[in-house]
């Protein structure tokens, strides 16, 4: 069992007009073998909190901290972050010319686990993971990323989910931008994940609709930097009738 | 007295080129302000720009496959085949003092079994050189052009591609730190021709190669693809030329080059001439630069000139910069180091040009150059 504890995170990003706050306080306490689903407007700062705790040189920390267990991340550089066992799955996953899909991978296990993995095993592993993920073999010559759709763009960040399976995922609107067919099948992958029971995840999402195949165990509300409500499932219900107004003017008033 | 063949050709309009000639009163010592020569350091030059004989050579090993050959011919018969005249200085004094040619000429028709390697290989001489190639109508294959060791070498090269031919034509600048290399590469492709040039330039003190191409007749494609690793202290320079002189003809061109070192300095200059008879035919140039430490400086310029609007498509793009933080962020978020992360993204930069060089052991030994080079900033590899 481990834990990540987000507390009294404050963050800020550098602007034309000098820093501006983004993340104002936020708390937060995903255990493994949990899913939280974090809910918000466009703009209230849902993705500066997946990106500042992977530790994205355009956020800086300006407060609080974020534990794992009792490893303190902010202190840690990006890839210590993920050795320590985070891993995001990016709204725009990154192209990188010249750079194989399955040399990457390869790279990326062997710098998590410490040592090269097995070729024979490997190389079926990875192919499973693709097929899982409805992509086509011949993704894993391809250059990383580099001309892939939106779709299989976020169905490869899954594909490095299963493959280098963290102890924490957090995912970044991955349903964003899928079809139908792709988001079902990117949401069995998290659940899959999800369902090892000592994994945490947490899901940050606009809408609703991934919900419908991943049930998060938490919801949170997140409107304006911070944690406006929390709750079970039934508050995600809530939201699909209601929608974000209620807590934007809340905010406002504020 | 230029050689008829090239009196028939339509005087060069672009003006960032000299028109080319034999004569070497046509290309008078440069002052510097010149525009194809502001970017190069003439003192360290000199001996590439000074008008005075040697008789030496380079070491000369050739491999040469079933359907080539190689014979050396006189300067006048030189003049005669020549894909264009010289277009420079360094170019001109290298034909007018390396007495004669060497002229390597793959058959017509012909398919190489492997590649035609010629191996240059300088112990310190000064050297003028003039090599033709010849590739007859429909042959196929690669030909290889290596320089190694280190040498004061002026070259003109020229490389004709016979009709519906598809040559692959690489040349690689791996010399010793204080080799001094200039000179001019000329390409004419023929009709429906499929020509790919590679130019990967890692070692010398100075290299500085003018490369032009032009059509013989209408239908060939021309695809250029350069690499360079540029030190502390070195001189890099490419200055291309396509001249779209025939319609419905295709160029691509794609230089990427690397920097690192106090006094490292990369140029190049990237020029696409459309003449008005150029009807139909697609053109695209890009350079990127990655400037890996303080004390770099790359020198990029693309240029157009456009004389018929009746094209495909005409392009070019020219990056500089340091490394992406995003592609960096990227790859640490999945526990790779920073250091492996930069080695990763630096060999995805230059994978790409050095595959098209179609030869699998020379492309294995452009990649452990380019860890070689990336070991001296990034540390070994682990």
């Amino acid at each position: 069992m481990s834990t990540l504890t987000i507390t009294d995170l404050r963050v800020e990003v550098a602007t034309e007009s000098g820093p501006k706050e983004i993340l104002k306080g936020v708390n937060l306490t995903v255990k493994s073998g949990e899913v939280h689903a974090i809910m918000g407007p466009n703009g209230s700062g849902k993705s500066t909190l997946a990106y500042a705790i992977a530790g994205h040189p355009k956020y800086t920390i300006t407060g609080g901290s974020v534990k794992l267990d009792d490893v303190e991340l902010t202190q840690l550089s990006v890839d210590e972050r993920a050795r320590a066992g985070l891993f995001l799955a990016m709204q725009y996953p990154i192209e990188v010319p010249g750079v194989s899909t399955a040399n990457f991978l390869r790279t990326a296990k062997t710098a998590l686990a410490g040592e090269a993995p097995k070729v024979r095993t490997w190389v079926k592993d990875v192919n499973a993971a693709l097929d899982r993920l409805g992509l086509d073999q011949s993704f894993a010559a391809r250059s990383l990323n580099e001309g892939f759709s939106g779709g299989e763009k976020k169905r490869n960040e899954i594909v490095q989910l299963e493959l280098l399976n963290p102890g924490f995922a957090i995912l970044d609107e991955t349903d964003s931008g899928l079809d139908i067919d792709a988001l079902r099948i990117v949401s069995e992958g998290v659940n899959r994940f999800a369902a090892q029971g000592d994994r945490g995840v947490l899901l940050i999402t606009h809408y609703t609709r991934i919900l419908n195949y991943i049930k998060p165990d938490f919801v949170h509300v997140f409107v304006d930097g911070r944690i406006a409500e929390e709750g079970g499932p039934e508050l995600a219900d809530n939201l699909e009738i209601e929608g974000y107004e209620r807590f934007i003017k809340a905010a406002a008033a504020n | 007295m230029a050689a008829p063949v090239l009196e028939a050709v339509e005087a060069l309009e672009s003006h960032l080129h000299p028109t080319p000639s034999f004569e070497v009163d046509d290309h008078p010592y440069p002052k510097g302000q010149e525009e194809i020569w502001r970017f190069t350091p003439l003192r360290a030059i000199k001996s590439l720009l000074t008008d005075e004989p040697s008789d030496e050579h380079l070491d000369w090993d050739e491999t040469l496959p079933q359907g080539a050959s190689s014979r050396s011919i006189s300067a006048a018969e030189a003049r005669l085949m020549v894909a264009e005249a010289p277009i420079d200085r360094v170019s001109v004094l290298a034909a007018a003092h390396s007495g004669g040619a060497q002229l390597i000429e793959i058959e017509p028709g012909a398919e190489l079994d492997g590649p035609l390697t010629i191996t240059l290989t300088g112990s310190g001489q000064r050297v003028w050189g003039h090599l033709v190639f010849k590739v007859g109508a429909q042959a196929t294959g690669t030909i290889l052009l290596r320089h190694e060791g280190s040498a004061s070498y002026a070259t003109k090269v020229d490389v004709l591609v016979g009709d519906g031919a598809k040559v692959n034509f690489v040349s690689i600048q791996d010399w010793d730190d204080d080799a001094l290399h200039g000179g001019h590469h000329s390409v004419l492709v023929g009709r429906d021709a499929q020509v790919r040039t590679v130019t990967v330039s890692l070692g010398g003190k100075v290299v500085r190669l003018a490369e032009t191409a032009r059509f013989a007749a209408p239908g060939g494609s021309l695809e250029q693809f350069g690499l360079y690793f540029v030190d502390a202290g070195q001189h890099i320079e490419h200055r291309l030329f396509v001249d779209h002189n025939a319609p419905h003809t295709h160029s691509n061109v794609d230089y990427r080059g690397a920097l690192q070192g106090e006094g490292a300095r990369s140029v190049w200059i990237g020029d696409v001439l459309i003449r008005k008879v150029a009807e139909g035919i697609s053109t695209y140039e890009s350079n990127k630069n990655l400037v890996l430490t303080d004390g770099c400086r790359a020198d990029s310029v693309p240029n157009l000139e456009i004389e018929t609007g009746e094209i495909e498509g005409a392009g070019h793009s020219s990056t500089t910069g340091r490394f992406d933080d995003e592609q960096l962020f990227y790859l640490r978020s999945r526990g790779i180091s920073e250091a492996e992360a930069r080695r990763l993204v630096v060999r995805g930069f230059f994978a790409d040009i050095v595959r098209r060089i179609g030869v699998p052991e020379v492309e294995e030994h452009m990649m452990a150059a380019v860890e070689r080079e990336l070991a001296v900033t990034m540390g070994s590899y682990a």
